[in-house]
């Protein structure tokens, strides 16, 4: 069961192609839009997730060549390419974007839905209706925020700090409510994932043969059920304050501004965990089925996901380092932080030893499960400076946060999200995409990412605030230089997509399991069929079992 | 290794500055290496345990060891670099009791400073080199931040309480001051300028004022447009801004918000200047901040010459 071990790249005549899978077994708009099948639900979340990431995207390269010059003027036009107001629109808007419609839902909502009940040899999740109404939910909020920007826009950064934005115009009540709405489907998705992690599990399957994907997916899930009502009510408060003048978080009214900071990291920072651990749990699956060999530390990396779920609640205030919260706090915080440094750690250096004498292939996801080893540890590392008081001091509100942060959220989170997209490619879709082009966009992403985001941290280190419309003429060849890279790094991702999408026009030609995977979603046909598995699978192996049959089983 | 800390890091324009980047550069090194060692490790597996077809590989499920090693020893540095971190914020936040007092207030988009004699002074000020001071903040509308990258402080500026930033100035030469918390349209362009200098230069400037008064008005106007950070929100070649260009209005009828309509001369820019939320030009947002006090009365003349100048 499962623990085939083939070469990769085996062509659909050895595993002869179904009649009948999840796609084709009803046709039709509607079938898709009343759909409880969790693979569909999954494929639409996709969908609207690639959406927000390209909106996101152009956004973000917007903002770059923006800043290419100091007086925002390129091909000697007469014009800015964005006033100094439209330019905080768009950050803001491509903040918020990607935060909560994009990098949020991407790996839980989107590939979760569609590989957690697989790997538990479940037939859907513990509740499909639900499954279906968060996705609704999540296309109601994100309708919202598009609105809020037809209507007058936002320019308050993603972080909604007050005064300003209860001061300022535009529709950030709207933009708040979007947040707030699609918080709650976030949050049906969290408990939808904990029910079915607890109740579904394929016979045989205990807590520790669970792949560890399933480990950081369930992590995630707990943070999101715990801190996501803390923003709803932050954003309550704030659109209360907003429309109706209570007193809560302006100065002038009675209230305290630095309050609306801690409401807003209490859930901030652990969302920040909502979306690198997904990432972290796409790699513990990457690793050893390309290493073809089983995963270094099964147990630490487990653990060390609830770890960060856990410790990721008692750090926001390392945001707050120069807010003006209590300096005794602040060297609480510093401490805090630096303990989550520990279990993240631990996972880059179990998924190195998992290639130690393995037999590595360099497939597309591979490639970019190394890229994420690299970038994660860059984004790591650089949070050292950050989290050490006296540095921090200096570097906070610059673009080494910017940058730290991108490496963290996009380098991490993102290079993952496209790995495993890749990786699950042919188990969703049926098809194998172009393995040539995948990987020279792979290696356009990474020059790219590099060029865009590694020049920051020294802009941010030298001084250059963030959220800036003008700097200093001092910065400007390596603005310039990050931009560049945005063009590399925009291709890149257009290279990735258009890879992909390609694909589709193909007939199905691909393989059950493509690339030798040991968990369960690689036992069933590609695409499944819309009860994932004919009759009950049972676990009869642990997850990353390369031993052959028939060898002493159990670790 | 100085040139490659002068690649990342500022000048060092305090002992402050200097404790900073001692730590800054150790985490530096410390990733450098961590960062080289996980990268090597990275290319290595992947060449030397490259994919043949039919390698049987090592079922290597943990190491106790190994496991312990890579926790506890991370545990230890990092320990170490909190404590690090700890010292310098200590003296950070502590300022010396004989600190020279500086009041800042931030609102949009200016830095005003009032010394201790009362004198105020806007986005600019001079100090003594060698003398802590310390700067007692707070904002009159939105959060704003001050950061001056050279002296690696840098706090938040929050309406209804004051914070504080201080540091003895090491090096002379300007210095400058951003800020450092989004505040709208203008954040970027609110900035300020510290001229650090001797004893002597810094008394003479306190005697005879930020600015050679005893000149034509115009001129006298000319620079403060940029030292009061007028050219913040109002353009002088007509484009438009936060606020109307100067360019041309000399003269001519203003149509307030209100629906009357104003002549645009010296008592009304007077009165715009020193009081603007009494009348707000159609179209425009109260947003001004009053200059009643930050202003003497030349360098007031001297912006209405100014204003009548840009025809």
């Amino acid at each position: 069961m499962g623990h085939v071990v083939s070469a990769p790249g085996k062509t659909a005549a050895e595993s002869p192609r179904p009649q009948k899978n999840y796609l084709n077994e009803q046709s039709g708009l509607w079938s898709w839009l009343t759909t409880v099948d969790h693979k569909r639900i999954g494929i639409m979340y996709l969908i609207g997730i690639a959406i927000a990431f390209l909106l996101g995207g152009l956004m973000a390269l917007l903002v770059r060549l923006t800043l290419l010059t100091p007086d925002h003027k390129i091909f000697g036009s007469s014009t800015p390419i964005l006033s100094a107001e439209a330019y905080n629109q768009v950050f803001t808007l491509h903040g918020a974007i990607m935060v909560f419609l994009f990098i949020i839902p991407s790996v839980p909502a989107a590939l979760g839905n569609f590989v957690l009940p697989l790997m538990l040899g479940a037939k859907d999740v513990a509740f499909p209706r639900l499954n279906l109404v968060s996705w609704y939910i999540y296309v109601i909020g994100a309708i919202m925020a598009v609105a809020s920007i037809l209507l007058g826009g936002i320019d308050t950064g993603w972080t909604f700090y007050t005064p300003y934005s209860t001061t300022t115009g535009g529709a950030v009540t709207l933009m708040t409510m979007a947040a707030f709405v699609l918080g709650f489907s976030s949050i049906f998705t969290g408990i939808n994932f904990i029910a079915t992690v607890h109740k579904l599990r394929a016979p045989g399957m205990g807590w520790f043969q669970m792949p560890l994907f399933v480990w950081g997916i369930y992590s995630t899930a707990i943070i999101q059920v715990l801190a996501t009502p803390v923003l709803g009510i932050t954003l309550v408060l704030l659109a209360l304050e907003r429309v109706f003048n209570v007193g809560i978080f302006d100065a002038r009214l009675g209230g305290d501004p630095v309050l609306f900071q801690h409401f807003f990291w209490f859930y901030s920072h652990p969302a920040v965990y909502i979306m690198i651990l997904p990432g972290m749990a796409i790699i513990s699956e990457l690793m050893p089925t390309f290493s073809r060999k089983t995963i270094f530390g099964y147990r630490a990396i487990a653990f060390s996901s609830i770890a960060i779920a856990l410790i990721s609640f008692i750090v926001w205030g390392h945001h707050m380092f120069v807010s003006g919260q209590s300096q005794m706090a602040s060297v609480i915080f510093s401490f805090l932080t630096f303990l989550v440094a520990i279990p993240s750690g631990i996972k880059v250096l179990n998924w190195v030893a998992t290639m130690y004498k393995g037999n590595v292939s360099l497939e597309a996801p591979m490639l970019y499960a190394i890229s994420f080893l690299l970038l994660f540890s860059i984004g790591g590392l650089t949070g050292l400076f950050l989290g050490a008081l006296s540095t921090d001091v200096h570097l906070t509100d610059t673009y080494f946060i910017v940058a730290h942060f991108h490496y963290v959220m996009m380098g991490g989170t993102v290079i993952a999200f496209i790995g495993g997209l890749h990786y699950w490619w042919p188990k969703m879709t049926g098809r194998m995409y172009n393995e040539f082009w995948a990987k020279v966009a792979c290696a356009l992403t990474f020059i790219g990412f590099n060029m865009t985001f590694l020049t920051q941290f020294f802009l941010g280190s030298q001084g250059m605030p963030r959220r800036y419309y003008n700097y200093l003429d001092q910065f400007q060849p390596l603005h310039a230089f990050s931009t560049f890279g945005s063009w590399v790094l925009g291709l890149g991702l257009f290279i990735t997509a258009g890879c992909l999408l390609a694909s589709l026009r193909k007939p199905y030609d691909a393989p059950d399991n493509p690339w030798g995977g040991t968990t369960l979603e690689w036992a069933t046909q590609s695409p499944p069929i819309t009860h994932n598995f004919e009759g009950q699978p049972v676990l009869e192996r642990e997850p990353y079992d390369y031993r052959p049959v028939g060898a002493k089983v159990g670790h | 290794m100085e040139w490659i800390r002068s690649l990342m890091l500022p000048l060092q324009g305090s002992e402050f500055a200097k404790e900073v980047d001692s730590l800054y550069m150790f985490i530096f090194w410390l990733s450098v290496v961590l960062f080289i060692g996980i990268t090597i490790a990275t290319l290595y597996f992947a060449w030397a345990f490259r994919f043949k077809p039919g390698r049987r590989t090592e079922h290597i499920a943990h190491n106790a060891t190994l496991e312990l090693a890579w926790t506890i020893i991370p545990l230890f540095i990092v320990i170490g670099i909190f404590f690090w971190g700890v010292n310098g914020y200590t003296k950070y936040a502590v300022a010396p009791g004989d600190a020279f007092q500086v009041q800042v207030v931030g609102k949009k988009w200016l830095w005003q400073f009032e010394y201790p004699d009362g004198s105020r002074y806007v986005n600019e000020i001079h100090l003594p080199v060698g003398k802590p001071v310390q700067f007692i903040m707070t904002s009159e509308d939105v959060l704003h931040d001050f950061f001056i990258p050279t002296m690696r402080v840098k706090h938040d500026v929050v309406p209804g309480r004051y914070t504080s930033v201080w540091f003895t100035p090491a090096v002379a030469g300007n210095h400058h001051v951003a800020c450092a918390e989004y505040c709208g349209k203008g954040h970027s362009d609110m900035a300020a300028k510290i001229v650090v200098e001797s004893q002597a230069a810094y008394e003479l400037w306190v005697k005879e004022g930020p600015a050679d008064l005893n000149r034509p008005p115009v001129e006298v106007g000319r620079d403060q447009y940029e030292a009061k950070g007028c050219n913040t929100c109002h353009s002088i070649d007509g484009t438009r801004g936060q606020g109307p260009s100067w360019k041309g209005i000399w003269g001519q009828k203003h149509k307030m918000k209100d629906g009357s309509e104003i002549l645009v001369d010296e008592n009304y820019v007077r009165e715009s200047i020193l009081n603007p939320q009494a009348h707000i030009l159609e179209g425009y947002e109260a947003i001004m901040p009053a200059f009643q006090g930050l202003l003497r009365e030349k360098e007031l003349a001297g912006l209405i010459a100014y204003i009548k100048s840009l025809q």
